[in-house]
């Protein structure tokens, strides 16, 4: 489903992301973590098409096609979706107005009947619940006044609704109580599906207790070092960043 | 300065053939009221940027313009030519007026509640009505208001609106005044008067629209009058043709415990001034100014606001949006003097714009007088741009650049729209900001956020809960 190779990236002349190279599967579930500063959020960021940063090398694709020469919006009608780490609070405009202008913007694409009202709604009413989100949040402005733990549910349950192939989550974990934690991973989960491919990037090994991933990358100053399955995760967990591959890693550890 | 001399020549011999006109149709009292207004309007002469209160507004183009009376006697437009300026009333009145007169013709005077007078000014003049009689030209500032003097002097016809006490007008009254000149430049005076006397209640809306896109004048000033416990809401919607210039005061007196909403949006008109004061002169009032302006090319809007707290225990809340594109200009000033007695007053103004180009200005100005110590006035103002955040955010869901531009200029101002009240206006006047906007057909799938200050309070008290 997804390709990259050799990612070069830069954001205001700094070099972030440094070679690098992931293979993603239908299905599949893939986790990167790292230490602070070491690419996480560009990687989901460049991938979701975002203007802030410059790819200065390296392909990716995306379903046969080249997903660097797409717009931010041609990839997500293409089925890319990205939980952001900090959802963007948009004074004056709803959840239920932006995801009926969103799901009809992709429904368009497909060649699709745009949504009426009721189908909408019926759709919203079934997947808060996935997330435990109050209903009449959708009907304030997006993100405005949420608390974290709202607008993190908020992204999953974006997520929900949109159902795309490729969904990417920045840091989705961070600063959520276990409840909260919980109740994403279980959103999360029940999105699964042979063909539905996940990128879950975190910087705590917590998350994975919930959401079991396929594989697990380790992410240092802007390469990936290491590789394998969830007990890399585990190991992460008792001996740090620190263990990880080269000097660099440590170097980089130790700045974070 | 010679040109402006001779301007005012011109304005003195209009008048005096304007006075030998209504001699005889005219009562004494209005008479004297016109007299003593020309002369405050000779004395004043046009405003100049020196003026403290027009420092931001240049209105030479309307000093210099040589005017002509617009031609009452014109052909009428089609009920097609008004189409696009009306909305469903639910059988509320219609007035029209066509260069400044009222069309019996095009006008659909509805049924109202035993003792609701809706007629037009000239008609209330001649029927020597007494209550427009104690309150015509009573309110408004001629002193100080030169524009508002010149309508004074001039002023022919407009409504004349009043409900008795305890009366409860359901339906909305519709002013309609469209301009069409007839290929040179024209000026008219519309003249309002709205009485709202203890415990009634009323609603009425004054459009503005301009027939062709020639250069005229519209001087328009509008007096309403809100007794106690009584409730005002007052919409004016200016969507003058884009070469029009246009002047509007609105006095509002208020009395105890009455509550007044004012909501002013200028779309149209080359150069705009919109003079909005409020007087409360009673305990417990509460009054709220809204605004919205929309504009593009080198339109130039001033909104200038002047809430006069004279009582105590009073509330005013000001919340005037802005939308600016190309190399338009907005100014908004906003006054707030709360008297000595006043206390416990609460004021809170807010002015917020965005800005889409960089040729687009914006000059905001609170102004606070507080001579009450026990009181409590905010105001923020705030110019800003699209937020690049928010449409990466929005792309990231699949809406287009150009559409994600246009839903965030559409939920900014409509948050201003979302505050008026009546359902078939607020339609329209959303389509009409999203016809303007790129995409505009895909952002009329409902309402993008209704504003509910009630709800948005709660919401604000459980955040402060939730930090705290």
């Amino acid at each position: 489903m997804l390709e990259i190779h050799n990612l070069h990236a830069r954001v205001e002349g700094h070099e972030i992301l440094k070679g690098v190279d992931l293979t993603v599967k239908a299905g599949e579930v893939h986790s990167i973590m790292g230490p602070n500063g070491s690419g996480k959020s560009t990687l989901a960021q460049v991938l979701a098409g975002s203007g802030a940063y410059e790819v200065t090398a390296g392909e990716v694709t995306y379903q046969g096609k080249d997903l660097l020469a797409l717009e931010a919006d041609e990839r997500a009608r293409e089925g890319i979706f990205l939980a952001f780490q900090y959802p963007v609070e948009i004074p004056g405009v709803s959840t239920s107005y932006f995801l009926k202008a969103a799901m009809n913007a992709i429904r368009k694409h497909h060649g699709l009947e745009p949504l009426d009202a009721a189908d909408f709604l019926e759709i919203i009413k079934e997947k808060v619940k996935l997330v435990d989100l109050d209903e009449r949040l959708l009907n304030r402005a997006i993100n405005e006044g949420f608390s974290g733990g709202e607008k993190k549910r908020n992204e999953v349950f974006q997520m929900a609704m949109m159902e795309p192939k490729l969904a990417i989550l920045d840091e989705t974990d961070s600063g959520l109580d276990i409840d909260a934690l919980k109740i994403v991973a279980r959103g999360v989960n029940s999105l699964r599906d042979p063909n539905r491919a996940f990128i879950v990037v975190t910087h705590y090994q917590r998350l994975l207790q919930y959401i079991v991933p396929d594989y697990v990358h380790v992410l240092v100053d802007g390469k990936i070092v290491q590789s394998g399955d969830k007990e890399l995760a585990h190991q992460l967990e008792a001996e740090g960043y620190a263990g990880m591959g080269d000097d660099v890693a440590r170097q980089a550890s130790v700045a974070s | 300065m010679i040109a402006v001399q001779e301007n005012k020549n011109t304005y003195r011999s209009m008048f005096d053939r304007f006075r030998q006109d209504r001699a005889g149709g005219d009562p004494a009292w209005l008479m004297e009221i016109r007299k003593s207004a020309f002369s405050q309007f000779s004395r004043l002469g046009f405003p100049t940027t020196n003026d403290e209160e027009w420092r931001f507004t240049n209105v030479g183009p309307i000093a210099t313009t040589d005017f002509k009376p617009a031609d009452a006697d014109c052909e009428l437009p089609t009920l097609a030519d008004l189409a696009p300026f009306q909305f469903d009333l639910a059988g509320g009145c219609l007035l029209v007026f066509v260069n400044g007169r009222f069309s019996a013709e095009l006008s659909s005077l509805t049924p109202l509640p035993n003792g609701v007078v809706v007629q037009s000014l000239a008609e209330a003049i001649q029927g020597g009505d007494a209550v427009l009689q104690a309150n015509l030209a009573r309110h408004v500032d001629c002193q100080d208001q030169a524009f508002a003097a010149l309508n004074t002097a001039f002023m022919q016809d407009g409504a004349f609106i009043h409900v008795p006490r305890g009366v409860v007008v359901e339906q909305p009254i519709h002013l309609l005044h469209v301009s069409q000149p007839n290929g040179q430049a024209t000026i008219t005076h519309p003249r309002h008067l709205i009485v709202a006397d203890d415990n009634s209640a009323v609603t009425v809306v004054e459009t503005y629209a301009g027939l062709a896109d020639d250069v005229y004048f519209t001087n328009a000033v509008t007096e309403i009058v809100v007794g106690e416990n009584a409730t005002v809401d007052h919409y004016m919607i200016e969507r003058e043709s884009a070469r029009a210039f246009h002047v509007a005061t609105r006095q509002l007196h208020q009395f105890r415990s009455s509550n007044a909403r004012s909501h002013t949006v200028s779309f149209g008109g080359d150069l705009v001034r919109n003079d909005i004061n409020a007087v409360l002169d009673g305990e417990g009032c509460d009054c709220t100014l809204n605004g919205l302006y929309v504009l593009t090319g080198k339109q130039h809007v001033d909104n200038h606001l002047r809430v006069n707290h004279a009582k105590p225990h009073c509330n005013s809340w000001e919340f005037f949006k802005g939308v600016l594109d190309d190399r338009s200009r907005a100014v908004f000033t906003g006054r707030i003097v709360v008297h000595k007695d006043a206390q416990k007053t609460d004021a809170k103004q807010s002015n917020m714009n965005l800005l889409l180009s960089e040729g687009a200005l914006v000059n905001t100005n609170p102004q606070l007088e507080i001579l009450a110590d026990d009181v409590k006035c905010t105001h923020g103002a705030t110019i800003g741009q699209i937020d690049a955040e928010a449409i990466f955010y929005l792309r990231t869901r699949g809406i287009s650049e150009e559409a994600a531009r246009s839903l965030l200029i559409y939920a900014f101002a409509g948050e201003s729209i979302g505050q008026i009240r009546l359902d078939n206006l607020r339609d329209q006047l959303q389509s009409v900001l999203s016809g303007r906007l790129p995409h505009g057909d895909s952002l009329r799938i409902g309402r993008p956020y209704e504003y509910n200050r009630e709800y948005a309070e709660h919401v604000r008290s459980t955040d402060r809960r939730r930090e705290t």
